[in-house]
């Protein structure tokens, strides 16, 4: 039996974050839904689970978990053995490599993020949920992402993955927004070279396609 | 074998890295930990020159360089030196894997975005002759009230953020609120008394002592 619970939807970026990293290291887990419409999310209840009322909530036993991107790392931390084993640091897995790791993980929540975030919210979840999209947003925060996706095409024209040879989490960091972002534009990626290589790659990679059938998967 | 910060001691990420450096130098039991400040000219695009992209390809301050390599942002420069390090002086990493991954990421994503905006126009822009824009601080002063009670009533019921000892996750915060305190907008932390006791037990620290002399706030 699993021990393992997720609270959230699929469709959350933040929760798809953490199922592409337990689905990576085959470990096994439930999905526990969080009626966001009805406000379970500030509900004393799930508080107490993640004191700012945001999915994902994490359980493994009686350890709780939030931040997407400290449950994928308290994941590899805890599960060593299970799955996919150069997530935090390549086949080296030495001090170094675990840094090019956390690196990259840090430019991904700090400068990819924000960007890439606010044109998700413009670009998909505003027509979904009924809000005017700002085109001012918009193009700001395109020109933004623009740069940082010239950053990562010059180092991915320098190394296989982000962080070095091998896949690790700061790649796996960047599905759920990229999978958006892709669908609705798809040259700002692929219209770069390595960029677009990059993420054909890794967005073919088994665990994330389990995540996108997740998200596609019909309601109740 | 020599330590190089690249940065400016008015920036909060460069304190950052900073202060992780002062934490494990300390008691002098590693010789050589001293490191040296090397400022990186931003006014004239000193970020930005072909050597400086080869250390940091954002253009961004701080990096840093040992012996065995080079690293940037702030964040895993200070886990870093915390790992290299965790046997001299205080280890900053004596936390559970969840508690310390959780509150290291909560400061990353949730704190810093709207302190830093706060202090950035109260504490930084100043000292490098540009003017404060007051809309943006009140703005943010209003939305972080909420994370700011989410830290308190948790330090109400922890010491410190991820349970029991000074770690890592404590320190990420302290350039920012250290900035705050010289600001006119300190009482978002002095008026949240377990904030208040956790910010005047961490920042009494010797070596956040000696990081805070060296800076220009």
């Amino acid at each position: 039996m699993a021990s393992v619970t997720v609270y959230g939807t699929p469709l959350s970026p933040a929760v798809s974050r953490v199922l592409a990293c337990l689905f990576e290291k085959d470990v096994d887990f439930k999905l526990a839904p969080v009626d966001m419409a009805k406000g379970q999310h500030k509900s004393p209840d799930f508080l107490k689970l993640q004191p700012f009322g945001q999915v994902p909530a994490f359980q493994d036993e009686l350890t709780t978990v939030f931040e997407s991107r400290a449950i994928c790392k308290y994941i590899c931390n805890k599960y060593p053995e299970k799955g996919n084993q150069t997530l935090m640091g390549g086949r080296d897995g030495g001090l170094l490599a675990q840094t090019s790791v956390d690196q990259w993980l840090e430019a991904e929540g700090q400068s990819f993020n924000p960007p890439s975030s606010a044109l998700v919210f413009q670009l998909a979840f505003a027509p979904m949920f009924g809000f005017k999209q700002d085109p001012a947003a918009i193009e700001q925060n395109e020109a933004k992402l623009a740069n940082v996706l010239d950053v990562y095409d010059r180092r991915l024209g320098e190394s296989k993955f982000l962080a070095g040879d091998d896949f690790t989490l700061a790649d796996l960091a960047h599905l759920p927004n990229g999978h958006i972002l892709v669908s609705k534009n798809e040259d700002l990626f692929m219209s770069r070279k390595n960029v677009g290589r990059w993420w054909v790659e890794i967005s073919a990679r088994p665990a994330w396609k389990k995540v996108v059938e997740m998200q596609n998967a019909p309601l109740g | 074998m020599a330590i190089k910060l690249h940065g400016q001691p008015w920036s909060n990420n460069t304190v950052r890295a900073m202060a992780v450096l002062n934490e494990k130098g300390l008691d002098h039991f590693a010789p050589g930990l001293d490191y040296e400040l090397c400022p990186v000219d931003l006014r004239s695009g000193g970020h930005k020159r072909p050597e400086f992209l080869d250390l940091n390809p954002f253009g961004q301050i701080p990096v840093f360089q040992d012996g065995d390599g080079s690293v940037f942002e702030s964040r895993a420069i200070t886990r870093y030196v915390a790992t290299r390090y965790k046997e001299t002086g205080t280890d900053l990493l004596s936390a559970s894997s969840a508690a310390l991954e959780t509150w290291l990421q909560v400061e990353g994503s949730q704190f810093n975005p709207p302190m830093f905006r706060i202090i950035f126009e109260l504490g930084i822009k100043p000292l490098i002759g540009m003017s404060t824009n007051m809309s943006v601080v009140e703005n943010e002063s209003d939305k972080i009230g909420t994370v700011l009670d989410v830290y308190e009533a948790h330090l109400a019921k922890n010491k410190y953020l991820a349970g029991d000892e000074f770690t890592l996750a404590d320190l990420n915060h302290m350039p920012e609120i250290y900035i705050l305190s010289k600001s006119a907008k300190f009482d978002l932390i002095d008026s949240r008394p377990h904030l208040k006791a956790w910010w005047e037990d961490i920042s009494a620290r010797p070596a956040w002592e000696k990081t805070a002399v060296s800076l220009p706030f």
